[in-house]
C-alpha cells in the first residue's frame, strides 16, 4: 500500500512549462485565430475598396483611364466648389434633422406600441410597412405625393381652401429639402420604433409598479426609469440611424437626383454623379473620402455613448 | 401610522372572481400576516391595498380614509416586492432616496434619511453600489430600506424572503420582526410559509381560494383551528386526521378507522354515532399501555426530536417525541393522544365541533 503511494509520487517530474504551452492556453492567442477568418473577409471586402477609393481621390483617374498621382489637387478643386459645399450642408441638415425627428417619433411610437391596446400585434406589423417596402418603390410613391401637378397633398389642401395654387414640392430648393427629409423620416422611423420597443419590453413591469408606489408620475417614470434603462439601446440604434442617413443615396436619387439645381445633393449622390455619370473618378472619390471624417466623428461619439454602463450586467468598468 | 380596514372586498379579473368578500381589521401598529396556499389571492389582496389593482367591490380604508379611488402615491404606503424590483441603474442610495427625490425633498434631507435607514439595515458600506453588485440578502435589505426611508403609514411585504436560502431566511425573519418592533409601523406581510407566519405575526389571516378561513393570534390558530383547512395548514408536521364516529355508549370515545378507539375528553352535542374527523397534532401523542395499537413504518430522528410515521387502524399518522426512544421500523407501539388537546371536526363540513 505504502509502496504504491510512494511509487506514484516517484513518477517522472513534470515537464517544464514552455512558452508554447502557455501560448496554447492563452485566450487572446486563441481568440486571434478565431478572429482571423472574419478579419480576412473584412480586409478583402471592406478595407480594400475603401483603400482604393482613398487612393483614387489622390489621382486624376477618369473612367476607362488610369490616373496619375496628383496629390491634393482634387481636394483643392472641391474646396472652391460651391456645389460641393452645398452638398456638405445638405448632408448635415438631412442627417441632423431627420435623425432627430426619427428618434423623437420612433421613441414616441415605441412607447405607444408598448401600451396595452386592441389589435396590438396587427398595429405593430403595420408600423413596419415603411421599412419593408423597397426604398425605390417608396421613393416613387413620394415622388407622386410631391408631384407638382398631381400631388394629393396639394389637391387636398386646395379642396380645403387653404391654398390657391399647387405647392411646388420638389421644384423649389427648400421645399425639396424638407420633402426628402420627410420621406427619410417616414422610412426610418419603423426601424427605430421597433428596436426601441424591443428595448422597452426588457424593462421589468415591477419597476413601474415600484415607481408608482414611490410616487412617480408618468413623466417621471419615463425620465427616471424608462429613459435611463433604454440608453444603451438608444445609443446603438441612433448610431446606425445616423450612419445610414449620412450615407443615404437611394431615396434622394429616386426622388430628385440631387435637383432642383443641386439643391438636394448629398455628398453620396454628388460623388456618384461626378464619378460615375461625369466620369471623373478622382473627384468623385475625393467627395466620398471627405465623408470619412464626419463618419468617424459620429462613430467616436457613439463609441463613448455605447460604453457599458456601470449598472449593466457583465464584467469590467467597475 | 394607521389602521387598515378591509370590508367585503371582492376582486374579479374579467369574468373570474378570485377574491370573494374578505373582511379584515388591522389595528394601528399591528403586524398581520396573510398566509395561504399558492393562488389563494394573497398577492392580489395586498396589491389592492397598495392600489396596484382596483377593487371590484367592497371597501378598503387606511386610517379613516376610504382609498378605493385614491392613487397609490397618495395612500402613503410602501411595498416590498418578491423580486425586490430595485432600479438597476441607480445606486443603493439612489434607490432608497428615489421616493423622496420625486417628492422634491431637499438633498440634505434625502441624504440624512437614507443614511439613517442604511444604518438600521447595516447598508452603510454598500450605499454607492449598484443592485447587481449585491447579494440576495443585501438586495432584500435595500428593498426594505426603500420602504422605511419613506416612513409610511403602512408597510406591505409580498413574500420578501422567498428568494433567499433557508438560513438567510431565518435571519431576515428576525430582522424584519425587530424592525417592526422598533418602528411600530402597521405591516401587512404575505407569505405561504406557515412557519414565517407563526413566528412573525401579531395576527395571522389564513386565506384559501379567495376567502378568509380564520384569523387570530398565532397560538389561537394553533390551539383552536376553526376548520379542517386551518388545522391542516398551521403546524409542522401537519395535524393528523382520522375519520370515524363519535361513540357515547360505554365511555366517551372516538371510533376511528379499523375500529380503533381513541379517547375524547368532552362530547359535542348530539354525539352518539355522529360522523366526524378526529384531529391530533404529532406532538400530542404519548406512549401508553392503553393507547391505540400502531405499527412503525419510518423513524426520522432530527436530533432534537424523533419523528415517527406509524400505521393506526390502517391510516398513517405522524408522531413526534422529544425523548430518544429506541424505535425501529416494524415495531409495534401504543400511541395515546392527549384527550384535552385533540380536535373534532364535523364531517363533511369540516367545521370545528366545539367541545
Ligand atoms: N392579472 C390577472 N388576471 C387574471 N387572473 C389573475 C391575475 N392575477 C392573479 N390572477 C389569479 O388570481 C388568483 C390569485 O392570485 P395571487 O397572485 O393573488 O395568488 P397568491 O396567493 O399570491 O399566490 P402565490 O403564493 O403563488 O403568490 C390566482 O388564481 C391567479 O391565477
Ligand atoms: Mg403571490
Amino acid at each position: 500500500m505504502t509502496d504504491l503511494a510512494l511509487e506514484r509520487r516517484a513518477r517522472p517530474p513534470m515537464r517544464r512549462i514552455t512558452a508554447w504551452d502557455r501560448l496554447k492556453v492563452n485566450r487572446n492567442w486563441l481568440g486571434f485565430w478565431f478572429m482571423m477568418p472574419a478579419a480576412g473577409f473584412l480586409i478583402l471586402f471592406l478595407a480594400y475598396p475603401l483603400g482604393l477609393g482613398v487612393w483614387l481621390s489622390f489621382t486624376d483617374a477618369r473612367i476607362g483611364r488610369d490616373g496619375v498621382f496628383v496629390g491634393l489637387e482634387n481636394y483643392q478643386w472641391l474646396s472652391d466648389d460651391a456645389v460641393f459645399w452645398m452638398s456638405v450642408f445638405n448632408t448635415l441638415l438631412y442627417t441632423g434633422v431627420a435623425s432627430a425627428f426619427k428618434f423623437a417619433v420612433g421613441l414616441y411610437l415605441a412607447i405607444l406600441l408598448n401600451q396595452h391596446m386592441p389589435f396590438k400585434a396587427m398595429i405593430r406589423a403595420v408600423v413596419l410597412i415603411p421599412f419593408i417596402v423597397p426604398t425605390v418603390l417608396s421613393a416613387i410613391a413620394f415622388w407622386w405625393l410631391f408631384d407638382s401637378q398631381f400631388s394629393i397633398i396639394s389637391w387636398s389642401l386646395r379642396q380645403l381652401g387653404l391654398i390657391d395654387a399647387n405647392i411646388n414640392f420638389l421644384g423649389d430648393p427648400w421645399n425639396a429639402r424638407w420633402s426628402v427629409i420627410f420621406a427619410n423620416i417616414w422610412r426610418g422611423v419603423p426601424f427605430i420604433a421597433i428596436t426601441l420597443l424591443a428595448g422597452l419590453q426588457t424593462v421589468s413591469p415591477s419597476l413601474y409598479e415600484a415607481a408608482t408606489i414611490d410616487g412617480a408620475s408618468r413623466w417621471q417614470m419615463f425620465r427616471y426609469i424608462t429613459y435611463p434603462l433604454l440608453t444603451p439601446i438608444i445609443a446603438v440604434v441612433m448610431t446606425f440611424s445616423v450612419l445610414f442617413t449620412f450615407t443615404d443615396f437611394q431615396l434622394i436619387w429616386a426622388m430628385t437626383r440631387g435637383g432642383p439645381v443641386n439643391a438636394t445633393h448629398l455628398m453620396a449622390t454628388l460623388s456618384y454623379q461626378r464619378a460615375i455619370l461625369g466620369g471623373y473618378l478622382g473627384e468623385g472619390s475625393a467627395i466620398a473620402t471627405a465623408m470619412i471624417p464626419f463618419l468617424l466623428a459620429a462613430i467616436m461619439i457613439s463609441w463613448f455613448g455605447l460604453q457599458r454602463r456601470k449598472w449593466q450586467h457583465g464584467e469590467a468598468n467597475d | 401610522m394607521a389602521s387598515v380596514t378591509i370590508r367585503d372586498v371582492v376582486k374579479a379579473f374579467g369574468a373570474t372572481q378570485v377574491i370573494h368578500g374578505v373582511d379584515i381589521e388591522i389595528a394601528d401598529g399591528e403586524f398581520v400576516v396573510l398566509v395561504g396556499p399558492s393562488g389563494c389571492g394573497k398577492s392580489t389582496l395586498l396589491r389592492m391595498i397598495a392600489g396596484l389593482e382596483n377593487i371590484t367591490a367592497g371597501e378598503i380604508r387606511i386610517g379613516e380614509r376610504v382609498v378605493n379611488n385614491v392613487p397609490p402615491k397618495e395612500r402613503d404606503i410602501a411595498m416590498v416586492f418578491q423580486n425586490y424590483a430595485l432600479y438597476p441603474h441607480m445606486t443603493v442610495a439612489a434607490n432608497m432616496g428615489f421616493s423622496l427625490k420625486l417628492r422634491g425633498a431637499p438633498k440634505s434631507e434625502i441624504e440624512t434619511r437614507v443614511r439613517r435607514a442604511a444604518e438600521i439595515l447595516g447598508l452603510i458600506p454598500y450605499l454607492e453600489r449598484y443592485p447587481r453588485q449585491l447579494s440576495g440578502g443585501q438586495r432584500q435589505r435595500v428593498a426594505m430600506g426603500r420602504a422605511i426611508v419613506r416612513d409610511p403609514q403602512v408597510f406591505l411585504f409580498d413574500e420578501p424572503l422567498s428568494n433567499l436560502d433557508a438560513k438567510l431566511r431565518v435571519a431576515m425573519r428576525t430582522e424584519i420582526k425587530e424592525l417592526h418592533q422598533r418602528l411600530k409601523t402597521t405591516t401587512v406581510y404575505v407569505t405561504h410559509d406557515q412557519i414565517e407566519a407563526m413566528t412573525m405575526a401579531d395576527k395571522i389571516v389564513v386565506m384559501h381560494d379567495g376567502i378568509v378561513e380564520q384569523m387570530g393570534r398565532p397560538l389561537e390558530l394553533y390551539d383552536r383551528p376553526d376548520n379542517l383547512f386551518v388545522a391542516g395548514f398551521i403546524g409542522s408536521p401537519a395535524m393528523n386526521f382520522l375519520k370515524g364516529h363519535i361513540r357515547g355508549n360505554g365511555g366517551l370515545a372516538f371510533e376511528g378507522p379499523g375500529g380503533v378507539r381513541l379517547p375524547l375528553a368532552v362530547a359535542p352535542g348530539a354525539s352518539e354515532g355522529r360522523p366526524a374527523v378526529y384531529g391530533v397534532r404529532p406532538e400530542h401523542f404519548a406512549l401508553a399501555d392503553d393507547g391505540a395499537d400502531a405499527e412503525i413504518q419510518v423513524v426520522e430522528p432530527t436530533g432534537s426530536e424523533i419523528q415517527v410515521v406509524a400505521k393506526v387502524g390502517g391510516e398513517e399518522v405522524i408522531a413526534v417525541f422529544r425523548e430518544r426512544h429506541q424505535f425501529n421500523p416494524g415495531d409495534r407501539i401504543r400511541l395515546k393522544p392527549d384527550p384535552r388537546l385533540v380536535h373534532l371536526f364535523d364531517e363533511p363540513s369540516g367545521k370545528r365541533l366545539s367541545a
